[in-house]
């Protein structure tokens, strides 16, 4: 009898270790101390998570049901290790130089950073592995509860999930704790990586250790062993070449698409080199790991009642056999790759959501332009370890819900076979430049449908998801569509089966949907980067024997860096080469110097090509080329953002410059306005001035003396008249003025204005039809009338006709009222009627009639106020002036 | 005395005035009010002063002025600028193109007399 407490307290004190060793790597690594944790040893170990409680139970009870086939399981890892190490070598080449995080990543980068991909990768991943993960939680529970049974304690099914419950907590504190300790831009985690590293030597010595005793302890020596296993009915097993080559197939395949697989393999990764030591390294991990599988198969059917389950033969054979302490070695063995999958496979999954799922949408919700700098970092952190919460409990969920039923190998393959779908995008994107988005996503849905169709769905068993109907005949009858006989070819492996034709339509429609489709340029350009990710990477584009002229490679410099610079360089070499001038032998070392130096003004890609142009037997590849034009594609980008700058520079110094004209005309006109006014009222002053002197200082005869107080009269009124119109203006050109609305007859108005213009007194005659006059208008009468005297006295002041006359004509035009001046004078020249409405404007013959040039000004203003317009109207013989009043003035002016 | 003055300005009351008062004081006065045909009527017969007004009809006291310094027979005659813009870059522009004298309207009748005095000499 074991004590169950022992193996808790034992349990309980594996797991303190596992964090100590866990924290001490985080402590060294923080410390900078990384290099024995990152030695390829560390790195091989680690990758042994590989095997799993499926491993490490499963392979014995996998023995125990079809003999031999178990090995196919480590054959694939093994085949790819050593056979397909380029592969690896180039998938961690990738990692490393595009810093990709996971499997979703290599996907979602390699074909034009797409988003969609990576979602789509990373829900394929989580539903592949979720039941994988449960695996890990039932296989846990499975051997407590062996331990259960076998001691005195009580133990009832629910125990045994709450059992798996606490793993699963317990899992979910460590990953949290030394997964998303800090946000590495590598995403490694040394603390991690050491803890599996430790549990991959506890699990290989448990087994080991359970294999010698099976081996030397029960059946008495190697001899004995083997004439057990000749005796037994695995020895009559005879492989099925389409499973083996299915099993083998998908367990490689697995090896470099599981997440938890890429996360060690690849991001996990510090070294290269330490790759070539696990080449050879993990296979024999994975041999030795397999050595005792078949002994401890065949021993424990013997030796153990016919109702054991072989699974659980490892830690069942020795608790029969009373072996405490193995028995207990055991279970940690178990315990460790159940932990440690469930660990890495929990991260990598929780990378994968947070980077191509959480962070994304939490981005796209965010207003654009937000500052985001600060915070993003805690919520990637709280992203990752939600993430890892839900993941462990989906796992559960899925634990209990299946019910720990099936037997682990057939979970695990099912979980191989849905993470194997990413492999056909995974290898065409490494390996062909065809390959695009448009058909890595097609391969995806179609290979994941299949799997999910054939092979997923199905593992429930009959009539849990897909009823027995459905499985003998089709969905809606349809009978090719039956789930383990797609397209009527039934009798196959259901393995195989699935297997088969999720790949085969997986890989078709993602080559076919790749030829048919064209790739975008990002996409173009990341499928050279991964596909020639060793020309790219390595840095070593030499250029071998050239046969460049020393001059053109000169004229080219001058051109790119200035001839200055180029002269230098040119000249620094030919001395360091012991000779004079300009020219040194063009060298493969100094054309890659002289590439570095063209490369800092145009492009590592842009000098590459040119030089190559220069050098003979040398051909730009169209990878150059494209790279060319990428950075060309920048520059544009870039000088097209500097144009739209200096556009919108330009606009402004222009904005400014028209204000500053503005202004200056502004300050002009002020000068001028100020001059003339000064002029206006000097020039009447001047002439009160001098003769109020003569009056003063002079005996001057009577007639004179009238004269000259006549003229000081005059001129004073003059002034007077000048204030008026110019407060009168002010008013006027302020907008400020008060309008005083009334209504009347028109004909009133022009009576009204004619007599205060003082005309019936002098020459001018005026002719005006009455008829026409008996419009009713409603405006500021009094401004109204002003306006027509200042039309009337201007005729009366400049027609220089003998007999002078003034027609005055009204009509109405399109409901306005238009009323016409025209005199029989000699006009207005046309250089002149431009200028009339302007302040000062006096025609300058014209001068002595005593205006000051305000009047039209003023007419303007007031026709502006009442909303009408006055204009000059040419070719009317003499002087014409429009004056036009706004139809529907009520309207308007009320 | 009997020295002839030349009086080129465009606003009679201002022409009355002048003549008026330097008539009085013995003075030959001639007048003028248009610029375009101002410089036929110096060169007819050359005054011993001109009293010149900066804003004429035609062409500007100014351009007369220039044409008079420009002209042998005139390059001496001493000349009185009349201006009612009192701006100083009046001053300036009158001096800089040679005027003898300077003065802004309104003046004082004694201040003319003054100035036409000193000019011709006496």
């Amino acid at each position: 009898m074991i004590s169950f407490n022992l193996l808790i307290v034992v349990s309980l004190m594996y797991v303190v270790f596992l964090f100590l060793v866990a924290f001490a790597a985080e402590r060294r690594a923080a410390q900078g101390k990384t290099s024995w944790v990152r030695s390829s040893v560390i790195y091989t170990l680690s990758l042994s998570i590989y095997c799993t409680a499926w491993t490490f139970y499963g392979a014995v009870g996998y023995a125990a049901r079809s003999g031999l086939e178990f090995v196919t399981i480590y054959l694939g890892p093994t085949l790819v290790m050593i056979g397909w190490w380029w592969l690896v070598r180039k998938l961690v080449r990738i990692g490393r130089t595009q810093r990709l995080t996971s499997i979703a990543d290599l996907i979602s980068s390699r074909y034009g950073k797409s988003p969609v991909l990576g979602v789509m990768v990373t829900v394929l991943a989580i539903v592949g592995t979720t039941p994988y993960i449960a695996l890990q939680l039932q296989s846990v529970t499975q051997s407590i509860a062996v331990f259960a049974a076998s001691s005195d304690e009580m133990w009832l099914p629910g125990d045994l999930n709450r059992a798996a419950m606490w793993v699963a907590v317990g899992l979910a504190v460590f990953t949290v704790l030394f997964g998303t300790r800090n946000l590495d831009a590598h995403e490694r985690h040394h603390g991690i990586v050491l803890a599996i590293a430790v549990e991959a030597v506890v699990k290989l010595c448990a087994l080991l250790a359970v294999g010698i005793f099976v081996v030397w302890g029960i059946a008495g020596g190697v001899g004995a062993t083997l004439e057990l296993i000749d005796a037994s009915a695995q020895s009559q097993w005879s492989p099925s070449p389409s499973r083996w080559i299915g099993l083998i197939f998908v367990s490689g395949a697995a090896f470099v698409c599981l997440p938890r697989m890429f996360q060690v393999l690849v991001v996990e990764n510090s070294d290269e080199q330490s790759l070539s030591t696990a080449s050879w390294a993990f296979p024999t991990y994975l041999m030795l790991m397999s050595l005792f599988v078949v002994p401890i198969a065949v021993v424990g059917l013997d030796l153990m009642p016919e109702s054991a389950n072989p699974d659980l033969f490892v830690v069942t054979v020795p608790i029969s056999e009373g072996r405490q302490g193995l028995a207990i070695l055991a279970f940690l063995g178990g315990f460790s790759s159940a932990t440690s999958m469930v660990i890495v496979a929990t991260l990598s999954l929780a990378t994968m959501v947070s980077n191509h799922i959480i962070v994304p949408s939490w981005l796209n919700a965010r207003t654009p332009g937000a500052v985001v700098s600060g915070d993003v970092r805690q919520v990637v952190i709280m992203s990752r370890r939600v993430s890892i919460s839900v993941i462990l409990a989906l796992g559960y969920v899925y634990f209990r819900v299946s019910g720990g039923g099936t037997a682990l190998a057939s979970i695990g393959l099912v979980s191989f076979i849905g993470v194997v779908q990413v492999f056909p995008a995974m290898i065409g994107g490494v390996f062909w430049r065809g390959a695009n988005r448009w058909g890595a996503g097609a391969g995806l849905i179609v290979g994941f449908s299949v799997w999910l169709w054939t092979n997923f769905l199905p593992s429930f068993g009959i009539d849990a998801v897909i009823s027995q109907a459905v499985f003998l005949g089709g969905p809606f009858g349809i009978g090719w569509l039956r789930p383990e006989a797609l397209f009527g070819i039934s009798g196959t492996d259901p393995f195989v089966h699935a297997l088969f034709w999720s790949i085969f339509l997986n890989t078709s429609a993602f080559i076919f949907v790749s030829i048919l489709t064209f790739p975008n340029p990002l996409e173009r350009l990341q499928g050279a980067q991964f596909v020639n990710v060793f020309d790219y990477s390595s840095g070593a584009r030499t250029w071998l024997q050239s046969a460049a002229q020393a001059e053109d490679l000169l004229v080219m410099s001058q051109r790119i860096l200035g001839g200055a610079e180029a002269l230098s360089i040119f000249a620094t070499e030919a001395r360091s080469q012991g000779k004079t001038g300009f020219q040194p032998d063009v060298t493969p070392d100094f054309i890659g110097r002289l590439e570095r130096e063209l490369s800092g003004s145009v492009g590592a890609a842009t000098a590459h090509a040119m030089i190559g142009q220069l050098t003979e037997g040398t051909i730009v590849s169209v990878d150059d080329l494209i790279a060319v034009a990428d950075e060309t594609a920048q520059i544009m980008e870039y000088s097209s953002r500097l144009e739209a700058k200096s556009a919108e520079a330009n606009s402004t110094a222009r904005a400014l410059r028209e204000a500053n004209e503005k202004l200056t005309a502004l300050s002009i006109q002020k000068d001028a306005f100020l001059s003339q006014i000064s002029h206006e009222l000097r020039t009447p002053m001047t002439s009160i001035r001098a003769f109020s002197d003569i009056l003063r200082d002079e005996d001057v005869e009577n007639v004179a003396r009238k004269r000259f107080a006549g003229i000081i009269h005059e001129q004073s009124n003059r002034l007077t008249r000048l204030l008026d119109d110019l407060l009168d203006l002010g008013v006027l050109e302020s907008g400020q003025v008060q309008l005083n609305i009334g209504q009347d007859i028109l004909a009133d108005v022009l009576d009204r204005a004619v007599i205060a213009s003082g005309v019936n007194t002098g020459k001018l005659a005026i002719a005006r039809r009455a008829g026409n006059e008996t419009v009713n208008v409603h405006t500021d009468l009094d401004r109204l009338a002003q306006v027509f005297i200042n039309l009337i006295s201007n005729a009366a002041k400049y027609c220089a006709n003998d007999v002078p006359k003034l027609r005055i004509i009204v009509r109405q035009f399109a409901g306005q009222t238009i009323i016409d001046f025209c005199d029989n004078g000699a006009g207005i020249p046309s250089e002149s009627q431009s200028m009339i409405f302007e302040k000062f404007s006096r025609l300058e013959d014209e001068g002595k009639a005593g205006g000051a040039g305000l009047g039209l000004a003023i007419c303007r203003q007031i026709m502006g106020a009442l909303g009408g317009d006055i204009t000059y109207l040419p070719g009317q013989g003499g002087a014409a002036f429009r004056v036009t009043l706004p139809a529907a003035q009520v309207l308007v002016l009320q | 005395m009997g020295q002839r003055v030349l009086l080129i300005e465009d606003e009679p009351n201002i022409i009355e005035a002048i003549s008026y008062i330097l008539t009085k004081d013995g003075w030959t006065v001639h007048t003028h009010s248009d610029g375009e045909t101002a410089m036929s009527k110096v060169m007819q017969r050359v005054p011993d002063l001109i009293i010149l007004d900066v804003m004429l009809p035609g062409k500007s006291g100014y351009d007369i002025l220039r044409e008079l310094r420009a002209q042998a027979e005139t390059k001496d005659v001493p000349v009185m600028m009349l201006t009612a813009r009192g701006q100083s870059k009046d001053r300036e522009m009158a001096t800089s193109l040679g005027a003898t004298q300077f003065m802004t309207k309104p003046f004082s009748n004694a201040e003319v007399l003054k100035s036409v005095r000193a000019l011709a000499g006496l």
